[in-house]
């Protein structure tokens, strides 16, 4: 077994143990997709079965969902001693930020994996071919390891675990301000600016092109090229500040 | 033929402009217990930060078990055990688990790993907690638990940074019991403390460490032979007994103030009778008696010409 796999199996009991992580994580996303479909959803006026609209968005929710139990796990291994018992064996230091990225990433795609079934039975029909939806899953687990290693970055920067669990919110509320629950074109002045230009606008649109068949290579190119440079910041900022703090 | 397993020469250390350790010279011979004695803040952490590859030291050369720390960090590692002052456990592992993953990362075998988890749990008096999430445990346990941790996979050597600290004198003396084990084992320890009292029955050499620089070196009994032996402190109800008093004892030193006589004593049941038999005869009444045996603040009056208190001050 490799030190990574150790620390992750270390890291999917403190997961298991965590019942409001895991809440956040699968049941929240799930939630709110319900509220939105059938709640508020019937209120916007949006071309098509609205779930096949909401769900690309609220898969890209759940990537930033998770995102919070993450800073806090990062940061409490930070601030609470037994950092300081690994620091001081000969196991490579990079393990243990890996397997929190690894960790994330696969609690994130289990909770995927439920809200698609959820809103399957909800009616939700992609066009997607095969291709196109390996091209979605692909290109969710890229979002999912790009923002996870930012969010390593920002709970190993934060100094107490109760800011770490505020460091993550920025990232959690970037998808609202997007086009995930309703077309940015439909916003008011200022806002509808803000989301056509931030990250996850075109991130959600690639992932809602993927899946309903008819992909978009500007809004892809765009996306790719944010997800590449926010893991590239997280990554380099994260062993970084490792280094400073361990 | 004895060996070193810890060598430090002219070790320095500063953040930014404050000076941490000033030209720290160490031996610590292979098989023994080593402690480093110092009030809080005398750069006892960091001497073991850098010993354990924690800290780089700004100058100066350490070799821990016959590697360069600098250079062959990772030897190093492979070959200590370190338990810091805050007990370094996963709160949310039960204590089984917490030994587990250290073994799982010491490489040991899935059979010698659950050995070793058994025999640790039942050493360390754990077994019964063994299911029990560690941030259940109180701070005796959890001291145990990681001194545990520490001893997963034989380290030769074993630094404690003030390990009894904060625990109460049942779970200290349990864990003085665990140290003198290890060493009958051959192990080497390096302790920090900042009490005389454990350091004199652990060490087989002891270091008095204050303000970054080592103000002495030796035994326990080549050190308190430094320092001024215990005294008698005698208080009177008026001058009239305490000049009565000074007359008969006349290596005492007075302090006319608060009628206080001080008079050098080793503290033992004989001298002791004898002294208030010699003021019975001469029917002088001692208000109040009390007997001070020489403490971490003696050693500092002594070396330093400070007190303890003024140092944490």
């Amino acid at each position: 077994m490799s030190y990574a796999t150790t620390m992750l199996g270390r890291n999917f009991k403190h997961t298991l143990r965590n019942p409001v992580a895991v809440f956040n994580a699968v049941l929240f996303p799930i939630v709110l997709l319900l509220m939105f479909v059938y709640v508020i959803g019937g209120a916007f006026d949006i071309a098509g079965n609205y779930v096949d609209y909401a769900t690309p968005g609220m898969i890209v929710l759940t990537i930033c969902y998770g995102l919070s139990a993450t800073a806090l796990a990062v940061n409490s291994d930070m601030t609470k001693g037994i950092i300081n018992r690994f620091k001081v064996m000969d196991i490579p230091r990079s393990a243990v930020l890996s397997a929190h990225v690894a960790e994330s990433m696969l609690r994130t795609v289990i909770a995927i994996a439920a809200l698609v079934g959820v809103a399957v039975t909800m009616g939700f029909r992609p066009a997607a071919s095969p291709l196109e939806w390996l091209g979605a899953i692909g290109f969710v687990v890229l979002i999912s390891f790009a923002t996870t290693w930012l969010t390593v970055a920002l709970g190993l920067s934060a100094k107490t675990p109760e800011s770490a669990g505020m460091v993550s919110v920025p990232l959690v509320m970037l998808p609202f301000l997007s086009s995930a629950i309703v077309p940015a074109e439909t916003m008011g002045p200022g806002v509808r600016q803000f989301a056509e230009y931030q990250p996850f606008t075109p991130i959600i649109e690639t992932v809602r092109g993927l899946l309903a068949g008819e992909p978009s290579a500007d809004s892809a190119i765009v996306a790719v090229i944010w997800c590449v440079g926010i893991a590239l910041v997280g990554y380099v900022w994260s062993l970084s500040t490792f280094k400073k703090r361990a | 033929m004895t060996s070193s397993a810890i060598t430090a020469s002219g070790l320095r250390k500063a953040y930014k402009d404050k000076v941490v350790l000033d030209g720290i010279d160490l031996d610590v011979a292979a098989g023994t217990i080593f402690s480093l004695l110092g009030p809080n803040g005398a750069g006892k952490t960091t001497t073991v930060n850098v010993l354990t590859t924690l800290t780089k030291a700004d100058g100066g050369t350490v070799r821990v078990a016959g590697h360069d720390v600098a250079t062959e960090t990772r030897a190093v590692r492979a070959a200590i055990g370190v338990t810091g002052q805050f007990a370094a456990v996963d709160e949310l592992l039960t204590g089984q688990e917490n030994l587990q993953l250290m073994a799982d990362l010491k490489r040991l075998g899935s059979g010698e790993g659950r050995r070793v988890v058994t025999d640790l749990l039942e050493r360390f008096d754990l077994t019964e907690s063994a299911q029990k999430m560690a941030s259940t445990y109180s701070g005796g346990m959890r001291r145990k638990l990681d001194l545990a941790m520490t001893l997963v996979g034989r380290p030769r050597i074993i630094f404690l940074d003030e390990p009894t600290t904060g625990l109460d004198p049942r779970s200290r003396r349990t864990m003085w019991d665990i140290i003198r084990q290890l060493v009958a084992e051959g192990v080497t320890i390096f302790l920090t403390t900042q009490y005389l009292e454990e350091a004199d029955r652990l060490a087989d050499r002891i270091a008095v460490l204050d303000q970054g620089r080592l103000v002495a070196q030796g035994t326990p009994a080549e050190l308190k032979r430094q320092i001024p032996g215990g005294h008698v402190r005698l208080r009177f109800a008026g001058d009239l007994e305490l000049d009565a008093a000074a007359r008969i004892l006349p290596d005492s030193t007075r302090d006319d103030e608060d009628l206080i006589l001080r008079v050098p004593s080793d503290g033992g049941a004989n001298s002791l009778r004898a002294l208030l038999a010699r003021l019975d005869e001469l029917s002088i009444e001692v208000e109040e008696f009390s007997v001070h045996t020489p403490d971490l603040d003696d050693v500092f009056l002594a070396l330093t010409g400070r007190t303890n208190t003024k140092v944490n001050a």
